[in-house]
């Protein structure tokens, strides 16, 4: 038994070419971006610049646990809550309007005209959308309860949308059948079907939109996102880092009670 | 001392306070060089038994010595040489089907290679010709830079047969490896097995669910029932009497590898309850080279 | 024939319920209303209708003038840049973590043998820094980094190296668990590295899905560039923002049309990369 052969040694190749050039492409276009940016990989994780960074980091250390800092936090987190919570609740009547003639329930031209309405609200970023309400209504929390109303309005009026032609017909054909008004037979026959989807998705929506408005206060839409743009303009590190810490504690005891959540609904068979 | 257990017991965890016991009281040895066949009906802990063998389970009683060490009492990188000696051989061969034979063959020996050499082969094998020989053994060497998903099963197990042979382990465990195959290829792949161990010296221990094979082939047999050792002894006293009684609860049919009722040589016939009647001369099977 | 004088009175079991349900909705309604200074009647306020009047007034036309529109143009590039070179560090940092924390890999657990307490630390450990890379919002992520970096793209590049590098270790350890892992663990068993269990055991198998999560997440690193602009961070966000605080309608108008062209695209390009790998 001797060595490999010619032929074995040209068929033992373990990359296809096409597969090589793909992989070369990638290569190539992410050097690009880097190149573009002219981003010196190496001078940013240069000893130099990492002394920088240290000293930075260090000045947002210890965060500042005062009393009376830490109320202003807790109004914060109530403020980001409410927030999120009334724009979430906004969004959800709203979608559940616009998704009856998104689901095609009051004709093909409604339903393209309305299609397009939600593409565009959700297509546009919530950030953007609370850069431009602020306009509208001033700095505050307002304008970033608007600005996820907005959004998510797009969001859940095309999930609303789905589940309603996903929805079984009978129960309102057998109403409107017996005399009953189409409105009715809605509310009576595919609304009840429904509902827990809706508020599946409207729950898992808040829980995003909590995320979210956090930072939205960053162009002047309330929450702790303003009191952290605020705090850190100001050059007040150790607020600032207070301001983090709250964040990520909120977002972390938000992903854990929505994980609770879930297995409760799956142990009770949901 | 190639390997000694000692009262072994294993209690799988399945949720209940008892517990499913899989294995009681299991005392086997055996020297450097012995083969061994483990026969017995379904259910009767073949793999677990390997298994513990190969350090993959920790039994839940008893001692375990392999390799002249007590694996559950070594370090980390220890445990990790010992490994690397033991070959196994499993009843579905675990490699992803999108992998080439020649990779999958090549893998068996990623505990010996510096990883250097175990990245590179990747895309370029180091090494065609040894994959290529030990394929050849079990007449699939044509295969060698197909694709595993494009292979029969008992193609398919040969190549995990083949990645144990090019392992070249002290201790050759082997858990149902004909399992899908012809009378023939086992046949082929149990020699190979066997002149592996022979050539080397090294010890070489079976599962099997073919009685005929078992008894043809392996110097020591021993019988396993519901996780109990039930008999260790040489073919030649392996008798039918003995043989029904670990296979009880199966029907009155001893399982072969080309399913036809098996007659120990022995000589005696078994009562054939299914065809009803006529006696049959055992069939032996063709040698292949 | 006459009943009974007693009749069972006829009441829902369940109204009390739902009374009691309602009025705790409208109790927490009307504290959510008043902390998220719900006025609706701000928006129809005298200087802030003006305001948008004008502003909005400015949307049509949209202002497609030679040198904005190269603006633009070379935004949207330094957008896409910052996406990809983004996602290539989240890689760096998810790809260790990622195999790190996936207990497919793991060699203690095999028994389990010795070094089980430091395997199952090191793992705490690794899941501990995901969390907290992907628990900060990116957005903050990218303030703070414009503090330390100065404006343009570099804080950007991190921001989404940081938070994707976090989402993207978790996932991938996901995947890395959730498909078939007998080829890796047998290969462990027989005295393999953990390195080369992945490569020759997992990467086999989850390899097109890793793949495909990766593009996706590229995806969604589009948008979140142009999100950072608005802090600083470059690309078309910046610009935005810039044109937003001028008022300029006509640009902000532009802008928000090439935004939703450069999602769409890059949904497209997603979506077609995916189907190519399967």
């Amino acid at each position: 038994m001797s060595g490999a052969t010619f032929a074995e040694r040209r068929a033992a190749m373990g990359f296809c070419l096409h597969c090589w050039t793909t992989l070369l492409l990638m290569a190539v276009l992410v050097w690009a971006s880097f190149a573009y940016l002219s981003l010196d990989l190496a001078r940013l994780f240069s000893a130099e610049s990492g002394r920088g960074m240290l000293q930075f980091v260090m000045r947002f250390f210890p965060p500042d646990t005062s009393a009376e800092f830490l109320r202003k936090i807790g109004k914060g987190t109530l403020e980001t809550l409410a927030i999120s919570a009334l724009g979430t609740l906004l969004a959800a009547g709203a979608g559940l309007l616009l998704a009856l003639p998104a689901a095609g329930r009051l004709g093909p031209v409604l339903k393209a005209l309305t299609r397009f309405v939600l593409n565009a609200l959700r297509s546009v970023p919530e950030l953007v959308w609370a850069a431009l309400m602020v306009l509208a209504a001033g700095l505050g929390p307002f304008a970033g309860t608007l600005a996820l109303a907005l959004h998510t309005s797009g969001v859940l009026g095309r999930l609303f949308a789905e589940s309603l032609e996903n929805a079984p017909p009978e129960p309102a054909r057998s109403l409107t059948e017996s005399g009953a008004a189409p409105a009715l037979a809605f509310i009576y026959g595919t609304l009840p079907a429904i509902t827990p989807q809706l508020v599946s998705y409207s729950l898992y929506r808040w829980e995003m939109n909590i995320r979210m408005a956090t930072v939205l206060g960053f162009v002047g839409a309330g929450g702790l996102g303003q009191m952290l743009y605020y705090e850190l303009s100001l050059l007040h590190e150790a607020q600032a880092s207070s301001v983090i810490i709250a964040m990520l504690v909120l977002v972390v005891f938000v992903d854990a009670a929505s994980a609770w959540v879930r297995r409760g609904q799956m142990r009770v068979g949901g | 001392m190639s390997f000694q257990l000692d009262r072994v017991g294993l209690i799988h965890a399945n949720g209940q306070a008892q517990g499913q016991r899989a294995l009681r009281a299991v005392s086997i040895s055996a020297a450097r060089g012995e083969r061994l066949a483990i026969i017995g009906p379904s259910g009767a802990g073949k793999t677990s038994l390997l298994r513990i063998l190969a350090t993959s389970i920790r039994p839940t009683e008893g001692r375990v010595s392999v390799l002249g060490n007590h694996p559950w009492q070594l370090s980390g990188s220890q445990l990790r040489r010992i490994r690397s000696r033991i070959g196994f051989i499993h009843q579905a061969p675990p490699i992803p089907p999108r992998q080439r034979v020649i990779t999958a063959v090549i893998a068996g020996r990623l505990g010996q290679w510096s990883w250097w050499k175990s990245a590179l082969s990747l895309i370029y094998p180091a090494d065609i010709a040894g994959p290529r020989d030990q394929l050849a053994r079990l007449d699939l060497a044509d295969r060698l830079f197909d694709r595993c998903d494009r292979l029969s099963g008992g193609q398919l197990q040969r190549v995990g047969v083949a990645r144990v042979l090019y392992q070249q382990p002290d201790l050759l465990l082997a858990d149902e490896p004909v399992s899908a195959m012809d009378p023939a290829l086992a046949d082929l792949t149990v020699s190979q097995l066997h002149a592996e161990a022979e050539s080397r010296g090294v010890t070489l221990v079976a599962s099997l669910h073919a009685v005929d094979i078992a008894l043809r082939w392996f110097p020591r047999v021993i019988g396993l029932r519901a996780g109990e050792v039930m008999f260790d002894l040489p073919p030649a006293q392996v008798s039918e009497a003995v043989l029904r009684e670990l296979y009880a609860s199966e029907t009155g049919v001893l399982p072969s590898q080309d399913n036809q009722p098996f007659i120990p040589s022995s000589g005696a016939q078994l009562p054939d309850e299914a065809a009803g009647g006529g006696a049959r001369k055992p069939v032996a099977p063709p040698r292949v080279i | 024939m006459s009943y009974s004088a007693q009749q069972p009175r006829l009441r829902d079991p369940d109204a009390l319920r739902r009374a009691g349900w309602a009025l705790l909705a409208l109790l927490v309604l009307w504290p959510l209303i008043v902390i998220a200074e719900f006025r609706p009647a701000d928006l129809f306020d005298a200087r802030n209708l003006a305001v948008m009047r004008g502003f909005v007034g400015q949307f049509f036309p949209p202002n497609l003038s030679g040198d904005f529109l190269g603006l633009v143009f070379k935004a949207t590039i330094e957008t896409l840049a910052m996406a990809t070179a983004g996602i290539a560090l989240a890689m760096l940092l998810a790809v260790p973590l990622g195999l790190v924390l996936t207990h497919s890999l793991s060699i203690s657990r095999i028994g389990p043998g010795p070094d089980r307490g430091a395997g199952e630390a090191v793992r705490a450990l690794a899941r501990m820094a995901l969390l907290i890379l992907r628990g900060v919002p990116e957005l903050v992520w990218a303030l703070l980094l414009v503090r330390a970096f100065g404006l343009g793209p570099a804080a950007g590049v991190l921001a989404i190296g940081l938070t994707y590098g976090g989402m993207l270790g978790k996932v991938y350890s996901e995947i890395l668990e959730s498909g078939d892992t007998r080829p890796a663990r047998a290969l462990l068993e027989s005295g393999g590295g953990r390195l080369m269990a992945f490569f020759y055991g997992l990467l086999p198998v989850a390899g097109q899905e890793l793949a495909s999560y990766t593009i996706y997440r590229w995806e969604c690193a589009v948008r979140a560039s142009v999100i950072m602009g608005f802090v600083g961070a470059g690309g078309l966000g910046q610009l935005m923002d810039q044109s937003m605080k001028m008022l300029n309608g006509g640009e902000v108008s532009t802008i928000l049309v090439v935004f939703l062209l450069l999602v769409l695209l890059a949904d497209a390009l997603s979506v077609f990369l995916r189907k190519l790998l399967a």
